[in-house]
């Protein structure tokens, strides 16, 4: 009698937090919500260098948060809102989709690929990267093709493509990987570089910028084979918001069709804080295509890579 | 921003492709049930072994029994799991490291020592503390009889302290449940994580945390039941229980 | 591997480690005890003299809480108040809180659930003839709540309420997993940007393993001395 009574109402408790859900309801755009509290939130990531991730003073920097800072200034000028204050709020793979959704952030500045599962939940502008999926192991275990892993331990960010992708090519060749799901990058290649984990399954660019910075980049090495083709990298904003969007798409084609080589150039070719580690990845032919013709498709082959 | 209710999405294909959403709770489950049920043993050998010692007399023994509580009950459980997966392999001889690491379900054993002993500390204070609500004269009976003295603990004090203490104990295993889900952080696929998986793969945020809330809360009561059940059925006439 | 440990790295960045990282969490501590403590309060007041329906529902959320894992229940809060904040505002959209906010007002409703289960044993402690004598001096029974009951409670079930919030102290290094900066995330942000995890998380350990164990000295001393009081 007391225990039934006891689980009807814990469960009451839980109907009432659902129920605030349901009852959330309304629209209204991202720009609306600017005006009237003065601010606008920035979502970005802590170790996806070059595009957004902690300098020394532990501040968020990189190619994506320019692109922010363009989107933001527009803001400024569209609401005749000089003083608009930015917040910033560091987002995981995992947390910034829900925090999109929720109102937490307006923008996620940072190397979110843009796919279509995820054009249900929120929206993109105009891609800023293109990037496959690949892992990276030790030198010393001579890893070269994704069946090298078979029965290995492998690390993956929570939360992205990624991981997704790789949990379905070990279902798919039965190659008994254990994947170990962690919270950032940062802490992926970590686990390879201490021995934890055999790969990391990446997004190639990230991978590449963890390993210049790494303690020693030459103890590393990239398979050879991919999980997947190029995809696009986007900023991500709010689903069903057509008046913001429209502002972010045209900020960003313009930012792209004309200061987008040199900045794109500042972040990739040359030395970037902290450690001064050139990434060396000059614009590519498909991404120069993108540039001069900006575009939210989701589509991989849309970028003729 | 309306929020899309989709309760049908346990029931369709996970991108893991290994069967639906529910499956990835289901396997989360039974994890969190191994590594609290391995713990848990751990735990209450462990502890009740330093429960018992800080319940002697001897000066020394019982200072290195608090010094082994104060160390694990003063860290935070993150912070020790960090400590068992991160740096402990880099402080044993590189071998043993290497083996270490490489053994194969690391975060399992990891999660499963580091919470097992984390919870030990727990369980050594309330054992030593349902010794010491026993009535002195117990042990003096045990040692007129002509029982030594671990013989007085094997048969008199302990199943006599474990009796005044299985509402705690009871607590404590719940604790050992809930804290499992700790070992998300270094990579343990239990129940916790598995929910953020299906977040993360399908977006359905609250339907996952839902159906997490319920599996906890049916567990909770499950184990809850199950304990009072037992503590029924070990009461001995005369020593009403609680 | 002692013989590289590098001692220094926790020189650098000790002034970010306490500046920025332990101000959060012992900020984030103070305030969600003292939140977690009045809720809790009352949560146990409309426990024992609320009406059925009240204590019902007080009942349910005390025993939610109490079955969930912390970690849950941080990542329910986090994406779930806003929607809430929506919905007890009437805004036309979800309430933008920030990761701070979020995880003061998770740790203070889920501590709410501990503390209110400390007071409400502390009131139900408190013999019965207190509460009679304070009405028959014509004490209504929320002034005999506020002025004969409560105060003692408090101060009986300090040293318990003083040992959860150091639990509490313990538990807030969860917010790692949202990514926050206190201590701890501070520590391994540390850690994983200069590949030093021996050094920041053996050095994180003393630093909670310090605190919390003079913390704890210092309220079993206390407890002798309420002890003596009484």
């Amino acid at each position: 009698m007391r225990m039934k009574s006891r689980i009807l109402s814990t469960g009451l408790g839980l109907v009432l937090g659902l129920a605030a859900v349901t009852a959330a309801h309304a629209q209204s755009g991202t720009l609306q919500k600017i005006k009237e509290t003065g601010t606008i939130t920035l979502g970005y990531r802590e170790s996806s260098a070059p595009f957004s991730y902690l300098d020394d003073n532990q501040k968020p920097i990189g190619y994506a948060m320019d692109i922010c800072n363009r989107v933001v200034d527009a803001v400024k000028k569209e609401l005749n809102l000089p003083n608009l204050k930015v917040e910033l709020t560091p987002v995981t793979s995992a947390t910034r989709i829900p925090l999109m959704a929720n109102g937490t952030v307006d923008l996620e500045c940072g190397s979110t690929t843009n796919n279509v599962a995820r054009q249900q939940q929120v929206s993109f502008t105009n891609t800023h990267f293109l990037t496959a999926s690949i892992f990276v192991g030790k030198k010393s275990a001579n890893l070269h093709k994704i069946d090298d892993l078979k029965g290995k331990t492998v690390a993956s960010t929570a939360g992205s493509t990624n991981i997704g992708q790789l949990d379905k090519v070990n279902a798919e060749r039965k190659l008994g990987i254990t994947v170990v799901p962690v919270k950032d990058h940062a802490e992926g290649i970590l686990m390879v570089e201490t021995g934890r984990a055999a790969a990391f399954v990446m997004d190639d660019v990230i991978i590449a910028g963890l390993v210049a910075s790494a303690k020693d980049p030459a103890i590393f090495a990239l398979g050879d084979e991919a999980f997947s083709k190029p995809e696009p990298y986007g900023v991500m904003l709010r689903k069903d918001d057509p008046s913001f969007k429209a502002l972010v798409d045209k900020t960003t084609a313009t930012f792209f069709k004309t200061e987008g080589p040199a900045v794109y150039a500042k972040w990739f070719t040359k030395p970037i804080p902290p450690k001064n580690v050139n990434m060396n990845l000059p614009l590519s032919p498909a991404m120069k295509k993108a540039m001069e013709n900006p575009s939210d498709n989701p589509d991989p082959a849309s970028y003729g890579s | 921003m309306s929020y899309h209710w989709n309760w049908g999405i346990f029931w369709e294909a996970s991108p893991e492709g290994t069967g639906t959403y529910a499956d990835m709770l289901w396997a989360g489950f039974l994890t969190t049930l191994e590594v609290s049920a391995l713990a848990w043993i751990l735990a209450l050998t462990i502890g009740s072994a330093v429960g018992v010692l800080r319940s002697l007399p001897n000066p020394w023994v019982k200072r290195i029994a608090n010094a082994y509580i104060e160390l694990l009950r003063n860290i935070p459980l993150l912070v020790q799991l960090f400590l068992w997966y991160f740096v402990l392999p880099e402080l044993v001889p590189e071998a043993w490291g290497d083996w270490l690491k490489q053994l194969p379900n690391a975060p399992f054993w990891n999660g499963f020592i580091g919470l097992g002993l984390f919870m030990s500390a727990r369980v050594a204070v309330q054992v030593s503390t349902g010794i010491a609500a026993l009535p002195r004269g117990q042990m003096a009976a045990g040692t007129a009889l002509g029982l030594t003295l671990p013989q007085c603990y094997w048969y008199v004090i302990l199943p006599m302290a474990f009796r005044v203490i299985m509402p705690p104990l009871t607590s404590e295993m719940i604790n050992t449940i809930k804290n499992s889900s700790v070992a998300l952080t270094i990579g343990l696929a239990e129940l916790t994580a598995r929910t953020r998986a299906v977040q993360e793969f399908s977006f359905q945020v609250f339907e996952a945390f839902t159906a997490a809330t319920v599996i906890y809360l049916l567990l909770n009561l499950a184990v809850t039941s199950a304990m009072r059940a037992f503590e029924k059925r070990l009461r001995l006439p005369g020593y009403g229980g609680s | 591997m002692f013989s590289d440990f590098d001692f220094d790295v926790i020189w650098r960045t000790a002034p970010y480690l306490f500046r920025d990282g332990m101000t959060f969490t012992v900020t984030l501590t103070l305030l969600s005890a003292l939140l977690g403590l009045c809720l809790g309060t009352l949560l146990a007041l409309a426990r024992i003299s609320g009406g059925k329906v009240l204590s019902t529902i007080v009942t349910g959320y005390v025993n939610l809480m109490r079955s969930l894992p912390l970690v849950l229940v941080i990542f329910w809060f986090y994406f779930l108040v806003p929607y809430l904040g929506q919905w007890i505002t009437g805004a036309p959209r979800p309430i933008k809180v920030g990761g701070f906010s979020s995880a003061l007002l998770t740790f203070a409703m889920f501590e709410a659930a501990y503390f209110s289960e400390i007071m409400r044993g502390g009131i139900q402690s408190i013999a019965r003839g207190q509460s009679s004598a304070g009405l028959a001096l014509g004490l209504s029974g929320g002034q005999t709540m506020r002025y004969i009951i409560l105060p003692q409670v408090f101060r009986t079930m300090l040293p318990l309420l003083l040992t959860q919030t150091i639990v509490l102290f313990q538990d807030t290094s969860l917010v790692y997993v949202l990514s926050l900066t206190d201590f701890l995330g501070a520590a391994s942000k540390i850690a994983q940007r200069d590949g030093r995890l021996v050094e920041m998380y053996c050095f994180a350990a003393l630093v909670y393993f310090l605190i919390c164990f003079l913390a704890s000295q210092a309220v079993r001393r206390l407890q002798t001395r309420v002890a003596i009081i009484r």
